[in-house]
């Protein structure tokens, strides 16, 4: 008999070859419900196919790793028997088509992540990339997922601490919006997905199930067009309110010992979340869909099994427990309903008004589901700029001023002034600047967590750009005085078919896993976002890195401000003047052209660890990374900062320009009331370190430009976000 | 000398709130359910930031309606002192304990910044380790905080002073640039007739910990402290 003859005309996004082992698995057609369910599991989104043989050679171990990839969320050891339990997750395809619920959801969603697993989200962050702002949409784009990451935020009572901001032309059809949230939780109170256990209750709680997001995975593994707008009805609509309940009853049933499995709803809903339990728990899961909760009339069976309706969790219980589990939701007035129990038949099977309507063998529905290495090419290298390749500026100042002015280093404050980011009472660092720093509650800890990834870099050489967001994380929470622990990745690129845009994945993930295993902090979390392409435009190559690390004494957190008069000026690491790749070359030169920066990371390690100790030694008053528009940039932030200017008179000998615009990686900015002892500290580590100045006065004064007043730089670097959003 | 904390779904600064409380009180307050009818003997009640209800009809309209807000409402009328914060201060515009209303910001946008305000009544059990005239600096975090009544009523919470805070500039002038979110006459805190209960949108538990940045907001509650333990 032909496989292809009995083809459905629809296969949901699947290939005719996934159709084939669908019918070998099932031996028979599978019906459209069980169709369905392959579809959504064995989509981009759900599987992974495409980068699974990749993402397993990340580095995922270490003595703090408690749990690596595979769960909700990634967990570390953070000592005294708690953990930091975090991930990142892209909701880019909902974002684009409808901002504010795309935005929300996505927020929402990561969340759930984190508190299925027993934590209190303690800070929410987020990577976004936007087109140009000339770009029609631009504005629209981010006053709705800047409002829509706020509101869902703003109103659950979990602070937005800080992210990052691109713009690029590149991400004009396909903007990016990646959220990542951070919890704590007790070592001895992680909870986990795998149902093990016979003849043990299934239970659904939280909202209702409608008719929403229904195939949103399998959006999100499609290419966009002209029509994509039409997919809006795709897009889940959030209630942070009904997630604030969640929470707080998830986490006081948690508080008992009733729960043996907790999985949160999200992509493919039901599906994905009871395919996970099962498969995870050896176990099979029956499922009477009439006791799903559902605020729709006549809702069809692949209609709930696909529902993306938000804030919904599926939990086994201990038997007996269920009225105990009622009451603590019903005091916080959510739906609980037991539809299903768990047996030795390891399979999937569904009923409805008293009729199987699907029954599908779990253990190859996930273990066959497709992994493709896929053809790629590396991205051709390029030249190696000289310095007269990039020219000089007519003025180093006004070029100074131009640049913090400018989208992409411009003030966030337009921004970050709409999340709440105090609630909760332990915001100790602020959105401004490096890793935002939040104290873990009732204790002296703080995490320090940043987000980033120079898309770029990525671009120009993927595995040097894949090492350098590791490192530029690493290097911001290293600015705070913390000790980086582990990493969560979200991983954003084009469509993989094409071997030059799987060339970029594989580049960067191979210089991810590199600078992950020199810097010691594994990969625990993560999440892949492919087919970000419209009518065939790939966005830049963007693998966002979430650093999370640990500062032991809260008290002993470093700034960046400028601080004392007389402090004198060092820069860590070495200044070659690297203008490939820059800010400067980009938007001041003609465009960004040649090889990025490149990353030593010995050397990154080395001058990380120096200033850490520097820093636990009270060497330091002020320590700030130097990252996009070089040391120029850097001095002007910390100026602005702590409202308080610097004379900078050393005497570069390479170009000026260059040596103020220049991005050479592994290098800081630290300020020193003793720069006799921190020089024979730098000396002992054998790190390059250089005197370029001196803290005091109201003026910025570089070498080769007029001084500028602080607060002209604080003009510059306040005006450009807040008009334009108010122009039109 | 204990205080209560009430808490109704979609309340978050409940925690936060308490945190000050007990700092300054030396013991922790007792957190109340929404839904208990009865609320222990008590020398202070709070009403928190948060979401009530998730703003679901207008900010503090549900959860004026609450089981626990009639009692304290008699509470309040029977001069135990009462202190709405943000959201409290919503609730406690909608259930009729102050005047007039609090409107969606005049950006349209939610804030979250520090303030500065100027103490305009020294004289009152929250405000008494403060001087009047002086300048604090106070966190906002509200998507609606834009104080308006009428004429009338107005007029009348400037005759009485009711006004307990205005945001104001560094130097204490009170200008529209200062004004966050579109207050009628740069209202930041009004109190009732008695003076006994306070509404206001900054949020002083936020600075109230050295390590958060600043300590305005800690007179508050050691004042408030102080009072009930007399």
């Amino acid at each position: 008999m032909s496989a292809t003859a009995q083809r459905p005309e629809d296969l949901m996004g699947l290939s005719d070859e996934e159709f084939d082992t669908i019918l070998e698995i099932m031996g028979r057609e599978p019906n459209f419900t069980e169709l369905s369910i392959f579809s959504v599991m064995w989509s981009e989104h759900c599987s992974y196919k495409s980068s699974k043989f990749w993402l397993k050679t990340l580095p995922t171990d270490g003595p703090q790793v408690i749990q690596g990839p595979g769960e909700n969320a990634g967990v570390i050891d953070i000592g005294d028997g708690l953990a930091a339990i975090f991930k990142i997750e892209s909701h880019n395809h909902p974002s684009f088509i409808e901002p504010y619920q795309g935005a929300a959801t996505g927020v929402g969603g990561i969340m759930r992540d984190v508190f299925t697993m027993g934590a209190r989200p303690i800070a929410n962050l987020n990577a976004l990339r936007f087109g140009s702002p000339d770009h029609p949409k631009t504005r629209h784009l981010i006053n709705g997922v800047v409002a829509g990451i706020g509101g869902y935020g703003n109103c659950i009572g979990v602070p937005t601490v800080g992210g990052e901001v691109n713009f690029d032309p590149g991400y004009n059809g396909n903007i990016l919006v990646n959220a990542m949230t951070v919890g704590i939780a007790n070592t001895d109170k992680i909870f986990y997905s795998a149902a093990a256990g016979l003849g043990l209750p299934v239970v659904y709680v939280g909202s209702k199930t409608g008719r929403d997001g229904i195939h949103g995975a399998t959006m999100a593994s499609a290419e966009f067009d002209d029509d994509s707008a039409d997919k809006r009805p795709t897009v889940q609509v959030g209630d942070p309110f009904t997630e604030k309940l969640l929470l707080e009853a998830c986490l006081e049933l948690m508080a008992t010992d009733a729960i043996v499995a907790i999985q949160d709803m999200g992509a493919a809903g039901l599906t994905s979340s009871s395919v996970e339990m099962a498969s995870k728990g050896n176990v099979g899961i029956t499922l009477n869909l009439d006791d799903v909760p559902q605020r729709e009339t006549e809702m069809q069976p692949f209609e709930l099994m696909l529902s993306e309706s938000q804030e919904r969790m599926l939990m086994v219980l201990k038997p007996g427990r269920e009225d105990e589990a009622r009451a603590i939701f019903e005091k916080w007035e959510l739906d609980l309903s037991v539809i299903g129990t768990t047996n030795d038949s390891e399979r999937l099977v569904l009923t409805s008004a008293g009729e199987v309507v699907a029954d599908i063998p779990v253990p190859p529905l996930v273990a066959a589901a497709p992994e493709y290495e896929r053809p790629w090419t590396a991205t051709p290298p390029r030249e190696v700029l000289g310095h007269d390749a990039v020219p000089a500026p007519f003025d180093l100042g006004v070029a100074l001023l131009t640049m913090i002015e400018s989208p992409d280093l411009c003030s966030r404050r337009w921004i970050w002034e709409q999340y709440d980011h105090m609630v909760m009472g332990d915001t100790v660092g602020r959105p401004g600047v490096d890793a935002a720093l939040v104290r873990v509650h009732g204790t002296q800890k703080a995490l320090a967590i940043s987000t980033d990834c120079t898309p770029r870099y990525v671009e120009a050489n993927p595995f040097e750009g894949g090492k350098q967001a590791v490192a530029e994380a690493w290097r911001n929470v290293t600015s705070v005085g913390a000790t980086p622990l582990a990493v969560t990745n979200n991983l954003n690129f084009g469509n993989p078919e094409r071997p030059e845009i799987m060339g970029q994945l594989v580049g960067a993930v191979q210089g991810m896993g590199e600078a992950c295993l020199a810097l010691d902090s594994p990969v625990v979390s993560g999440n892949v976002s492919l087919y970000n392409e419209t009518n065939g435009a790939a966005i830049l190559p963007t693998p966002v890195i979430g650093c999370v690390g640990l500062l032991e004494d809260v008290t002993q957190r470093m700034g960046a401000a400028f601080e004392a008069d007389g402090d004198a000026i060092f820069v860590v690491g070495e200044t070659t003047g690297w203008l490939g790749c820059s800010i400067y070359q980009r938007d001041m030169a003609g465009g960004s052209a040649g090889a990025p920066p490149p990353v030593d990371l010995n050397t990154e390690r080395q001058n990380g660890d120096f200033v850490r100790s520097s820093i636990a030694a009270h060497q330091i008053n002020a320590c700030h990374d130097v990252s996009d528009g070089g040391l120029a940039v850097a001095l002007a932030e910390m100026a602005i900062a702590g409202n308080v200017g610097a004379d900078i008179d050393y005497k570069p000998a390479i170009p000026v320009h260059a040596w103020a615009f220049g991005e050479d990686q592994a290098r800081y900015v630290v300020t020193t009331a003793d720069p006799a002892s921190f020089e024979a500290l730098a000396a002992a580590a054998n790190v390059a370190v250089t005197r370029i100045g001196r803290v005091g006065g109201a003026a910025l004064t570089l070498p080769g430009a007029e001084p500028i007043s602080v607060e002209s730089l604080r003009e510059a670097h306040t005006r450009w976000l807040p008009e334009y959003m108010a122009s039109r | 000398m204990t205080a209560a904390v009430i808490v109704f779904p979609g309340s978050n600064c409940d925690r936060d709130v308490a945190v000050s409380l007990e700092a300054a009180l030396g013991h922790a307050p007792i957190m109340a359910w929404h839904g208990d009818s009865t609320l222990p003997d008590v020398d202070l009640i709070v009403v928190p930031g948060g979401f009530s209800y998730g703003d679901y009809l207008r900010s503090g309209a549900m959860a004026a309606n609450s089981p626990i807000m009639r009692e304290v409402i008699a509470r309040a009328n029977g001069g135990t002192p009462v202190l709405g914060i943000c959201n409290g201060f919503q609730v406690l515009t909608e259930c009729g304990l102050l005047p007039g209303v609090l409107m969606r910001n005049a950006s349209l946008k939610f804030v979250c910044r520090d303030v500065d305000l100027r103490v305009e009544r020294a004289d009152t059990v929250f405000t008494s380790q403060y001087t009047k005239d002086q300048v604090i600096r106070i966190p906002v975090a509200h998507h609606d905080g834009n104080y308006f009544t009428d004429p009338e009523t107005h007029k009348a919470l400037e005759d009485n002073g009711q006004v307990a805070f205005r945001y104001c500039a560094a130097d204490g002038s009170i200008t529209d640039d200062a004004n966050p979110n579109g207050s009628l006459a740069n209202i930041a805190g009004i109190l009732n007739t008695a003076g006994n209960v306070l509404g206001m949108m900054p949020h002083p538990e936020r600075l109230a910990d050295p390590l958060l940045g600043g300590l305005d907001g800690a007179p508050m509650f050691s004042a408030l402290a102080e009072a009930i333990a007399a």
